[in-house]
């Protein structure tokens, strides 16, 4: 067993994971689009003690209405003020976006946090998604560069400010030493990008990185849907510092069991079998399982079927449970997203001082 | 009995700047212009004072003097729209306008993330459209300098329709419509990701000053900014704005006016001249005189004492451009010099006290005790010379403080400041009608058509 903080991360997309959520809450489109849904989500996941809160995205039109979504960033950034302790992890998509407007919404979503923003970067080269942005599509394996150019273009933009810049000194009337502000002169295949940042450098220096451990981009966190060994350790390998557990949940709710909510909302529309695992049943399986994990991978994002239903049992009876058991901790009030993950200090790759070990 | 008809009132936005001389940030009272508190405690004033707007500027690459970083002013900004969001879940009527980039914005992409904006703010949202072509920005951005001067215009508001066609692609039973666009420059094909919010559209703002800009606004913006924040002058870019919006079809008070100004206020006159001078000799340090010159003759300037006489050098003209704007600038230039000159010999002014002189916000902003400047708005109100003014605090983040504690009371004592937010959204405040593509029955109109110029 490691020491370090076992992640519980949870997913506050929409209705929730299942396609149907929107038949088991009676909520308006126009009523999950409003700030006022951010804000009761992202507080009951801070109440329930979970260590993240993930806001999914994606820049293609919903087939349905009910699949809308607001700017997860924005959303990222809305919980920012109504929050002290969670942190907040927008999905950003990253092959065609411009990677300087995204490295100053991220740094800007982390300086209205206090620290507590990460980034799940988005890797699909879906043409239409090119299209709406009068680009040339790309295949896979050029989408993956370019997402990572484009991680590698906003690390830079992160440090290019050092984080005395803003020296305000009245002897020589300079608000900003130069010398402490660097240009970024990033020159890739598909773009360049010549900075400096626009924006200082971010409370937590570096945001934390997750993707997807598939998709080809580095990442100080890699998702998989499998806790196998294999899996793990391959993700490990290609040098993720920690790993997440993907994981579908419906727990036994109101009188019903975790299978017949689904069961109920499959006659809408079937929950379709996906890459993730998926629990159902009651609040002590789920915190068996999950107590199972540890020492197997460094934390899990659940996917609740429905938020407003398991949203309320996981802060009912599974996260305290965790707690009282030893497998969890609450993320502290002021502590940065990194620290509640265990991750190292940044160091800026720009700094001008000798750096002490 | 009926009331007296109601006087007429005008708004007041605020412009957190985040660049530029006119924030002081020598001063012990002068906070974070980087970290969230600042903005908090200035949007939570401005809210209490019954603000219009809280408006953010953006400038995509930093500034830079003689080739490398300008060092002296307050520098570093938030992402205008993503800082928005988080000031939307802390205040619940303020306007959110973000002033984003019709050059350097992906138009879907940029149409989607607005009506985030709006849809989590409960109808707040406003775009401020700028437009820049040069190629230094470009620099940051994909598409590096593609846009040619001329062009800037065309292609803001080729962007413009873009992201207004976005906005209108869900039809009424909530079914995305397609959204299919040739722009000079590259073709866009989308469907819209989301419905529209309360106010339908964000609120478009425009702040260019050449007649292409006002001509621009005339037919595109809602509000338009301006320089022209005192009352002759302010009265007379009136007329020549409401003209404009004439011309292009549209009711003349469909657009309304809101320049930029600040306010240096005290309990008395004396008090007040007092502080806006101590105001501008915060705002134009020595360092920032010399730099202010070295701007215009376009060279290091550093051996010279910014309390002493003006340079006796010529400055250096770019004579090499071969385009009739090169030429133009460089008289324009030797002009400039020469003028400053003259005034420098005949009042006996030394660097620092030309530049405070010429470039000061005193010469340009609004001084005096609550008291008489209640009774200057008053008269803008009344001769209906602007619709609101958009305040520059020259401190962060305090500087609103004076105006809501002491000024907008004497407004409201006189009936020239509202006493209350006029409705829930930006549009409401504003009192505007219907966006200009959702005018007489069918919204689509920018969807199919390739312009709206007149509607």
């Amino acid at each position: 067993m490691t020491s370090r903080p076992f992640a519980l991360v949870v997913e506050l997309d929409g209705h929730g994971a299942h396609p149907a959520a929107w038949h088991a809450d009676g909520r308006t489109t126009r009523g999950l689009l409003r700030g006022a849904r951010v804000a009761e989500t992202v507080r009951a996941a801070e109440r329930a003690g979970f260590t993240a809160a993930t806001f999914e995205d994606a820049p293609l039109a919903p087939g349905l209405s009910h699949g809308a979504r607001v700017d997860a960033v924005q959303r990222a950034a809305f919980a920012a003020p109504l929050t002290s302790a969670i942190g907040l992890i927008p999905v950003t998509h990253a092959v065609y976006a411009e990677p300087f407007h995204l490295a100053t919404q991220l740094a800007t979503a982390d300086f209205a946090s206090s620290g507590r923003a990460g980034w799940i970067v988005g890797v699909d080269p879906d043409a239409r998604i090119a299209a709406s942005s009068g680009r040339e599509p790309v295949d896979a394996a050029q989408a993956a560069a370019d997402a990572s150019a484009t991680v590698e273009v906003a690390r830079r933009l992160w440090d290019s400010w050092e984080d005395d810049a803003a020296i305000r000194d009245t002897a020589s009337w300079r608000y900003l030493d130069r010398e402490r502000v660097h240009y970024i002169d990033f020159e890739g295949e598909s773009f360049s990008v010549k900075g400096p940042s626009i924006i200082p450098r971010p409370p937590q220096g570096q945001l934390p990185i997750i993707a997807d451990a598939s998709a080809g981009v580095p990442a100080d966190v890699a998702l998989v849907a499998s806790s196998a060994n294999a899996t793990v350790s391959a993700a490990r390998a290609a040098g993720a510092g920690l790993v997440w557990l993907e994981l579908e949940v419906a727990l036994d709710h109101a009188g019903l069991t975790g299978a017949e909510r689904v069961a109920r909302l499959d006659a809408h529309e079937p929950w379709a079998v996906g890459p993730f695992g998926r629990y159902l049943g009651d609040a002590a399986g789920l915190v068996e399982l999950l107590t199972g994990l540890l020492g197997q991978v460094d934390g899990v994002r659940l996917r609740p079927a429905v938020l407003d239903e398991d949203l309320d049992e996981l802060g009912r009876a599974v996260l305290p449970a965790l707690r009282r058991a030893g497998a969890h901790t609450p993320p502290a009030v002021g502590a940065t997203l990194r620290e509640s993950l265990g991750l190292p200090a940044s160091v800026n790759r720009y700094s001008t001082k000798a750096v002490t070990a | 009995m009926t009331d007296p008809m109601p006087r007429n009132q005008i708004q007041f936005g605020v412009f957190f700047q985040g660049v530029n001389f006119s924030t002081i940030w020598t001063e012990p009272e002068s906070g974070s212009q980087t970290d969230f508190e600042s903005f908090r405690r200035i949007i939570q004033t401005a809210e209490r004072g019954l603000f219009t707007a809280f408006f953010l500027g953006e400038g995509l690459r930093l500034r830079e003097h003689l080739g490398r970083l300008h060092e002296l002013d307050v520098v570093g900004r938030p992402d205008a729209q993503t800082q928005l969001a988080a000031l939307a879940a802390i205040t619940t009527r303020i306007g959110l306008v973000a002033t984003q980039n019709a050059t350097y914005n992906d138009p879907v992409d940029l149409a989607h993330r607005l009506q985030s904006l709006d849809l989590l703010s409960d109808g707040r949202a406003a775009w401020n459209v700028v437009t820049t072509d040069n190629a230094w920005t470009g620099a940051n951005f994909r598409r590096g300098g593609y846009l040619d001067h001329a062009d800037r215009y065309t292609h803001a508001e080729d962007v413009v329709n873009t992201v207004r066609a976005v906005w209108d692609s869900w039809d009424d039973d909530d079914t995305p419509g397609l959204v299919a666009r040739e722009l000079k420059h590259y073709d866009v094909r989308t469907f819209g990701r989301l419905p529209r919010s309360p106010q339908e559209h964000p609120v478009l703002f425009q702040a260019g000053d050449s007649s292409e800009g006002r001509d621009f606004a005339a037919r595109n913006a809602d509000v338009i900014f301006s320089a022209h924040g005192q009352f002759e002058d302010a009265k007379v870019f009136a007329a020549d704005i409401r003209r404009r919006t004439a011309l292009a079809g549209r009711p003349e008070d469909d657009l309304k006016i809101f320049p930029g100004q600040q306010f240096v206020l005290a309990e008395t006159d004396a008090e007040a001249q007092e502080k806006a001078r101590w105001v501008v000799e915060r705002q134009i340090t020595p360092a920032t005189a010399l730099a202010f010159l070295e701007n215009v003759w376009g060279t290091s300037l550093q051996n010279y004492d910014p309390d002493g006489p003006l340079p006796d050098i010529d400055p250096v003209v770019d004579v090499t451009g071969e385009t009739r704007g090169a030429g133009f600038r460089a008289q324009k230039t030797r002009e400039t010099v020469a003028a400053w000159r003259a005034r420098a010999e005949a009042e006996d002014l030394s660097i620092r006290e030309l530049v405070i002189a010429v470039g000061g916000r005193s010469q340009g902003g609004i001084v005096g005790s609550y008291r008489s400047v209640a009774e200057l708005l008053a008269r803008f109100a009344d001769e209906r010379v602007v619709d609101g003014f958009n305040v520059s605090p020259y401190l962060v983040p305090s500087g609103l403080d004076d105006i809501v504690n002491h000024l907008v009371p004497e407004l409201q004592e006189r009936g020239v400041y509202p006493s209350e937010y006029r409705g829930d959204t930006l549009r409401e405040h504003l009192g505007l009608r219907a966006p200009l593509s959702r005018r007489g029955g069918r919204a689509d109109a920018a969807r199919t058509a390739p312009s709206f110029d007149l509607v």
